[in-house]
């Protein structure tokens, strides 16, 4: 199964290089219009063609990983410090504590992520910044179940016994004792999560209410594409392959980070 | 099963008192509160508006009184009126309703059938080919952006090859066809949305029923049945078939608000007069009280669906309404 995780890592690797390279990579400025080439095919000048307002495609799409990427890892880092610190409290504490934390577990799940993420969207306005922190905000629940549950079943072996005789504090039993053990599902959720950000980044800017130009991110390249669906394919093509690529590579380590960590659940 | 009922209906207050606290926070996130901010970004606010909705939100009495205000009014449905056109947020959601609700249980209902299929065959012949390239098609899906696929289903079935309509709920001649022919109609302008939705939806049931399959089929039960000499295909359809998709019931209960948050998208890509799309439109618009009625709407439609999940699983399994 290691095997899903290497091609996963290689794929997203290659993104990351991609991203973290794209000065090196690109010929024009992603935000150089050039009228007299709008929409042009893929070709010698153009690699990807170039979109409505004569912007080379290839540019953008480079940008945009940077951004998707960015946007995808800071919510993804926002969300599992907001499960880490839910999750261990109430699995540690158990009680009422527990029961409140599972109580708001619970209405996160019931109210559909996309119309409060839209809600939020509305309430603080689209930019990158907001973005990352609505997906943020809104993709906890999961990492506070997985780890409360962690958390409940490391509390009870003896060398946590052993940490609270010798007189540790419970913060510092907390940290240093009990989460160090259960980081392989927190691994394991981050790399879904990670897939799951760019889904919605790309979702909501795609309608407008993500990544604002000139800024570009995949999903508002296909914004644009939308509207030239019958003449220019490759507006519709490419950023949608590298959505794919992401989302893909992503959820394929996920998957086999899970079958390493969790040998029950291979089938 | 009636205290099952009750105990169940009482643990649904705290959830649904804690959206509306939610709710209630996030409008007052806005800088400056979220009528002013309306004046000042939306021009289409008629004069009275403001003053209207100040009282209407009592923007000038203490954060608690707001909140035991609008709550007092969500209890009887009235969830103010919409910026735009001045209806009643719950006539316009209303009227959406039905359009959303028939494009997301078809939805479900096929995830349901196809997953279980899927994932049933899968695990009778776990890694053949077969197995492979249905994990593998699964998993595509799971990761394909949906509204990416709708737009390569709208360049190839509405550019290329124009046989399915990729936009609204009906034909312009809508009116003047036969009650038969509106069925059709409809329905075939169902099949792109629900194409793909449940391509997107099916890895998650499917893999589960799988694995629930395989772990009902090394059970003891099973072993004792090939004993008594029964057939193959009754031990699976009558033993182990009911028993690994007993979940499944609860499982759908749960990608509810997965599949309904999602509507947004897709109802606004392929113009679907729902509520999804009404959320959109309001969005665009800041029609602030359309807006916080369809977020208030689906997460009860959710918690209906969750309660109806419960149910059933309680009247399928025994040992969940005695415990």
């Amino acid at each position: 199964m290691n095997k899903m995780v290497l091609i996963g890592a290689i794929m997203a690797g290659l993104l990351v290089f991609t991203a973290v390279i794209a000065p090196a990579l690109t010929k024009y400025d992603y935000r150089a219009q050039n009228l007299s080439e709008r929409l042009l095919p893929p070709g010698a000048r153009h690699i990807m063609g170039t979109d409505e307002l004569g912007r080379d495609l290839f540019s953008r799409m480079v940008y945009g990983a940077r951004v998707s990427m960015i946007v995808g890892v800071i919510a993804v880092l926002i969300s599992t410090i907001i499960g880490l610190l839910i999750g261990s409290i109430a699995g540690y504490f158990g009680g009422i504590i527990d029961s409140t934390a599972m109580r708001l577990v619970d209405v996160m799940l019931t109210i559909p992520t996309l119309f409060l993420i839209l809600m939020m969207v509305v309430f603080l306005g689209p930019s990158i910044i907001n973005i990352m922190i609505i997906i943020g905000l809104t993709s906890w629940t999961d990492i506070a179940r997985i780890i409360r549950a962690e958390v409940m079943s490391v509390k009870k072996t003896a060398y946590v016994d052993a940490a609270r005789l010798i007189g540790l504090g419970r913060a510092r039993i907390i940290i240093r004792h009990i989460l160090p053990n259960i980081m392989g599902p927190v691994f394991v959720y981050m790399t879904f999560g990670i897939s799951g950000a760019i889904l919605t980044e790309s979702g909501l800017s795609f309608l407008g209410l993500g990544v604002q130009p000139p800024y570009p991110s995949w999903g508002n390249i296909l914004t644009a594409g939308k509207d030239y669906i019958s003449t220019a394919w490759w507006l519709v093509l490419f950023p949608g392959i590298a959505i794919f690529m992401a989302v893909f590579s992503c959820n394929i380590m996920g998957e086999g980070l899970r079958d390493r960590f969790n040998p029950r659940i291979k089938d | 099963m009636k205290r099952y009922l009750i105990k169940r209906m009482i643990l649904m207050i705290p959830v649904i008192l804690g959206i509306t606290v939610i709710t209630f926070i996030i409008i007052h996130l806005t800088p400056g509160g979220f009528v002013k901010t309306n004046m000042e970004m939306n021009v289409k606010v008629s004069p009275g508006a403001m003053e209207h909705l100040k009282a209407l939100y009592g923007l000038d009495k203490p954060l608690y009184a707001q909140y035991l205000d609008w709550l007092s009014r969500l209890a009887r449905l009235d969830f103010g009126d919409s910026f735009i056109d001045n209806r009643p947020v719950i006539d316009k959601v209303l009227e959406r309703l039905p359009a959303t609700l028939l494009l997301n249980i078809t939805s479900i209902f096929v995830i349901f059938i196809l997953g279980t299929i899927i994932g049933v065959t899968g695990a009778l012949r776990r890694n053949s080919v077969y197995d492979r390239i249905m994990t593998f098609v699964t998993f595509t899906g799971y990761s394909v952006p949906a509204f990416w696929l709708a737009l390569i289903m709208m360049m190839l079935f509405a550019v290329k090859f124009p046989i399915l309509p990729v936009s609204g709920i009906s034909s312009i001649n809508y009116e003047m066809m036969g009650p038969f022919e509106k069925i059709l109609d409809v329905a075939w302008h169902m099949v792109l949305p629900v194409f793909i939705t449940a391509f997107g939806g099916l890895a998650y049931i499917s893999r589960y029923v799988k694995s629930s399959m395989v772990e009902v089929l090394s059970r003891q039960y099973i072993t004792a049945a090939y004993a008594k000499g029964m057939k193959e295909k009754e031990i699976i359809f009558k033993s182990a078939l009911k028993n690994s998709l007993m979940p499944v019931v609860t499982l759908l209960g749960l990608s509810l608000p997965g599949i309904i948050g999602g509507s947004f998208i897709f109802e606004t890509i392929f113009a679907w007069p729902g509520m999804g799309r009404l959320a959109y439109e309001a969005a665009m618009s800041f029609d602030y009280p359309v807006i916080m009625g369809t977020v208030t709407i689906a997460a009860a439609l959710t918690i209906l669906g969750n309660l109806l999940a419960d149910i059933a699983y309680a009247m399928i399994d025994p040992r969940i309404r005695y415990k």
